[in-house]
């Protein structure tokens, strides 16, 4: 049996009856333990060497190497190896702590550098990754259709004749039953048939074979992995993500330049974003009020207006945590929220050079926020304040100003203030989460940094007449992250057919059942023989042989005798 | 007191009920195995017929023992093996009336933190082993090691990760943590049954190179169940909880696209969801490649059931990711 890479069941019963009398078949150990090996798909490990010299030779040998089952497995275990690495370093674009590979990389100058040099940082879109599953993909699709090929066939042939020695099946039954050898026959025909069966009946046996659907399950299932990746690819190629923080009572639309963050595949049709805005009127948040897990957050919720089109009609939406508004193919979810006191600042002239909400980023569970306020319209000089929100605050001598819950009961904010030149005129980009304090000095008061607490009302006076600061009120932010992923339909339909080719592959049982009737004896009975054999894995259906010949004509109940395989204790 | 808490107590003193019943038990699946002395013959695939007169057998592809000995079952090591089987029935009933309880106190399905989910996992695993038994899969001697890995989980819940009754974040409220969450939950139970076959597997296969004749006659190994049968109990196990799983992770990645836009993003969850799939995969692969089936194949399944306990345990403790469970 030259014919063996993942060979297709059928055919290696098929190849080794028409090579030799079907009586020989299973007669001797060796034989119908290798044909048991041909017989259950894939055995065959690893092709032999290519005897030959010729290129062609060594290329056919290489093409079986990576399409046999042993190439399989060890693909897929250095995919899952592969796949190690990524969850514990730190990733560029997986993070949600953005900074985290650089970090790793200042804290490690040597080994990090040579982790980023082989893609340790980007593990899933590294070439040795794709390499992997990229093979496994071949390997597999070389593996598979061949087989759905020989399925093709084999679903049309007849199942093979009976081997001789049927008690060396997996399951054999034997029962004397009175009746006619050809009316047994039938019964028994028909009892497979009623089953599904594919029943061939010859003079003295009957044939049959049933679960074609596994291996058709299993194509199914290999196939469907390959849509899936292409879905993936479609995803990421011309799909995009994004985030953006939005203030109570601000807009956002959907173009490049407002984007907070925005990561594009290598297609992705930057200039073509579905065109829509977005309004919060209101952010409202709720949160445990009681009991130990006091402060949890239990329902936030975003009211938008929408506008799906420049000009469309305006549209009340409601985003929730699990409940995005999709506008087309992009979606926009609620991932995160948090606090935008409202402050207005007149400079030393006595004019009002600033006014409205600045986003302070929560750094605890219960909100503790902090933030900078950038004034560089101050005269004489531009002013900037750096400090905390705190939504309901306390100042705990060892930890400093903290938060005790997320929600708005004792809402401060706190303060250091600085002037001098906040550096925003030399063009480079700058964080608005910081202050480049290189051109600025701190404000004292004497020896101690200025530095107040306000409530929402209360104005804070700089020392020198160099401004006010007023702590009006408070707003809400809201985080959204915005995604299209045009790739997404494609691999659904593919994650189903998955699951479902699966499901059968693995319920379904191919197997082959053969009834052999001996002459009948003087008393007119029949010694009827029936046998399985499971074509994969997994043990011929239990109860099947039993119930077939309880089905027989003249069957006496309980009259069949089990072969040793399947005594009863 | 508001019944919610009467009902969060309740569920409470049911698992430690539920944990002093399973640790009865695991002693007296310890003490039958200890007492049967001899190798029973033939893992005697106890046959029950069932309705149409079959029978819910695994056959026993051994051939006969040379001297055809006969089952002579210690009498005693039997009804010994009664009483475990009893205890962990009742254990069982108890357990799930306390995640009942819990669900009922907390108005939600009870995996929503690391203690629930344990809980839930847990009675997920006696379960699959109570399947298998009443089905007459020879599975008593995982009786033991299933039960002391159920006991020890639920000890730890009721200590380490015990979170009193109460909502849950906004993230986890969904229909589809429902759905994700608890395939993952049965997934875990199969495959803790499929472990502990799979890990006996291994160690009888390992006796039976040792000893003489390619049988283990000694010690502990040798009152096992024949590898094959073993083998056959793992893999059975295995094909019904690797369907489950990748179900699992495909509604895992649908509940991400609900909430963050993504259906994959590699978060360190993801990932070992990913890894633990891919280990099952190759598990079930070798299982037909000649040179991996048995022992090289035993070992991706146990390597596969590490990887999902790495990602419940390890994942949620040391790394951080965007799945709220983290940092329990
Ligand atoms: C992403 C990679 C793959 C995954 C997740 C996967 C998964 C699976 C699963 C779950 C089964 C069912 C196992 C069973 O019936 O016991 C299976 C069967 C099979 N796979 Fe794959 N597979 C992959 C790649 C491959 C490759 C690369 C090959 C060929 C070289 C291959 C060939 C087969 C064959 C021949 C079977 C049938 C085995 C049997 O009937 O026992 N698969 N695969």
């Amino acid at each position: 049996m030259t014919e063996s890479i993942g060979a297709w069941p059928g055919n290696a019963v098929a190849e080794a009856t028409a090579s030799r009398p079907a009586e020989d078949t299973l007669e001797d150990t060796a034989l119908s333990h290798r044909l048991e090996e041909a017989a259950r798909p894939g055995v065959m490990a690893v092709p032999p060497r290519p005897t030959g010299q010729g290129l062609v030779a060594w290329a056919r040998w290489a093409w079986r190497t990576l399409t046999s089952m042993r190439t399989a497995v060890l693909l897929l275990l250095a995919l899952a190896l592969a796949a190690v690495p990524g969850s514990l370093l730190p990733q560029r674009g997986v993070a949600f702590d953005p900074g985290a590979v650089t970090r790793f990389l200042a804290d490690n100058p040597v080994v990090g550098p040579w982790l980023d040099r082989l893609g340790f940082f980007e593990v899933y879109s590294s070439p040795w990754f794709a390499a992997i599953y990229l093979l496994l993909m071949v390997s597999m699709t070389g593996c598979v259709l061949p087989r759905a090929a020989r399925l093709w066939q084999s679903a049309r042939a007849e199942p093979p004749r009976a081997p001789t020695n049927l008690a060396r099946l997996d399951d054999h039954r034997r029962a004397t039953v009175a009746a006619e050898p050809a009316q047994i026959l039938q019964a028994a025909a028909s009892h497979l048939r009623a089953r599904r069966f594919r029943v061939v009946v010859d003079d003295d046996s009957v044939r049959a074979e049933k679960g074609y659907l596994r291996e058709a399950g299993n194509l199914v299932f290999h196939l469907s992995l390959l849509a899936l990746l292409f879905g993936v690819a479609i995803g990421s190629l011309f799909g995009f993500e994004g985030r953006v923080i939005v203030v109570e009572g601000a807009s956002f639309t959907n173009t490049r330049l407002q984007y907070d963050e925005f990561t594009p595949g290598p297609l992705t049709d930057a200039a073509g974003l579905s065109p829509f805005s977005v309004t919060l009127d209101d952010f409202t948040a709720r949160f445990e009020t009681a009991g130990p897990q006091r402060g949890s957050a239990r329902d936030f919720q975003a009211d938008l207006t929408v506008l799906r089109t420049p000009g469309g009609p305006a549209e009340k939406v409601t985003v929730e945590v699990n409940h995005p508004l999709q506008v087309e193919g992009t979606k926009m979810f609620l991932t995160g929220h948090g606090y935008a006191p409202v402050v207005s600042v007149i400079d030393g002239r006595g004019q009002t050079v600033f006014s409205g909400p600045v986003v302070f980023v929560p750094f605890d569970g219960n909100l503790s926020s902090e933030g900078v306020i950038k004034v560089p319209d101050g005269q004489p000089t531009q002013l900037g304040f750096e400090g905390f929100f705190l939504p309901t605050a306390s100042v705990d001598p060892a930890a400093g100003p903290r938060s005790l819950y997320p929600d708005l009961v004792d809402p401060q904010l706190l303060l250091t203030a600085y002037t001098g030149d906040l550096g925003l005129g030399d063009g480079a980009p700058q964080s608005v989460f910081r202050l480049d304090k290189t051109d600025l000095s701190q404000v004292m008061v004497g020896d101690e940094p200025f530095a107040r607490a306000l409530r929402p009302g209360e104005l804070m006076t700089l020392p020198g007449g160099q401004g006010t600061l007023t702590f009006e009120s408070v707003s809400r932010f809201a985080n959204f992250q915005i995604a299209h992923d045009p790739g997404k339909e494609l691999s659904l339909v593919a994650a189903v057919a998955l699951l479902l080719g699966l499901t059968v592959s693995l319920a379904v049982r191919r197997r082959r059942v053969w009834v052999r009737v001996s002459a009948a004896s003087a008393g007119g009975a029949a010694t009827v023989e029936a046998a399985s054999y499971a074509l994969t894995r997994r043990e011929p259906v239990p109860g099947e042989l039993s119930s077939l010949l309880a089905a027989l004509p003249g069957a006496e109940p309980g009259g069949a005798d089990a072969s040793p395989h399947d005594r009863e204790d | 007191m508001p019944i919610p808490n009467l009902l969060a107590e309740l569920s409470d003193r049911l698992i430690y009920s539920a944990i002093a019943v399973y640790a009865l038990a695991m002693l007296a699946y310890a003490y039958q195995a200890a007492r049967r002395s001899h190798p029973v013959p033939e893992d005697a695939p106890r046959l029950e017929p069932d309705a149409a007169g079959a029978h819910a057998a695994v056959p026993d592809p051994q051939p006969p023992t040379a001297g055809g000995r006969p089952a002579i079952r210690d009498a005693a090591a039997r009804r010994t093996e009664r009483i475990a089987a009893a205890l962990t029935t009742l254990a069982f009933v108890l357990h799930v009336a306390g995640v009942v309880a819990r669900g009922l106190a907390v108005g939600r399905a009870p995996w929503g933190n690391m203690y629930e989910f344990t809980t839930a996992a847990t009675l997920a695993a006696t379960a699959a082993y109570l399947v298998f038994l009443r089905r007459g899969q020879p599975v008593r001697d995982l009786g033991v090691w299933v039960l002391a890995l159920v006991t020890l989980c639920l000890g730890l819940a009721v200590t380490v990760l015990y979170t009193p009754a109460g909502d849950l974040v906004p993230a986890l409220n969904s229909y589809w943590l429902v759905i994700h969450v608890a395939a993952a939950i049965i997934a875990g139970g199969v495959f803790t049954v499929g472990a502990a076959a799979t890990g006996l597997y291994l160690t009888r296969r390992r006796a039976d190179a040792r000893d003489a004749g390619g049988q283990a006659t000694r010690g502990y190994a040798g009152r096992l169940p024949a590898g094959a049968t073993l083998e056959r109990v793992a893999h059975t196990a295995h094909l019904f909880a690797f369907p489950v799983w990748t179900f699992a992770v495909l509604a895992g990645a649908i509940w991400a696209e609900d909430s963050w836009g993504r259906y994959w993003g590699w978060d360190p969850k993801e990932t070992w969801a990913f890894i633990t799939w891919v280990l099952y995969a190759a598990y079930l692969h070798a299982q037909s490649t000649a040179g991996w089936r048995g022992r090289k194949a035993g070992w991706l399944a146990l390597a596969g059931y590490a990887a999902f306990w790495f990602n419940f345990v390890g994942v949620n403790l040391f790394i951080t990711g965007l799945h709220s469970y983290a940092g329990v």
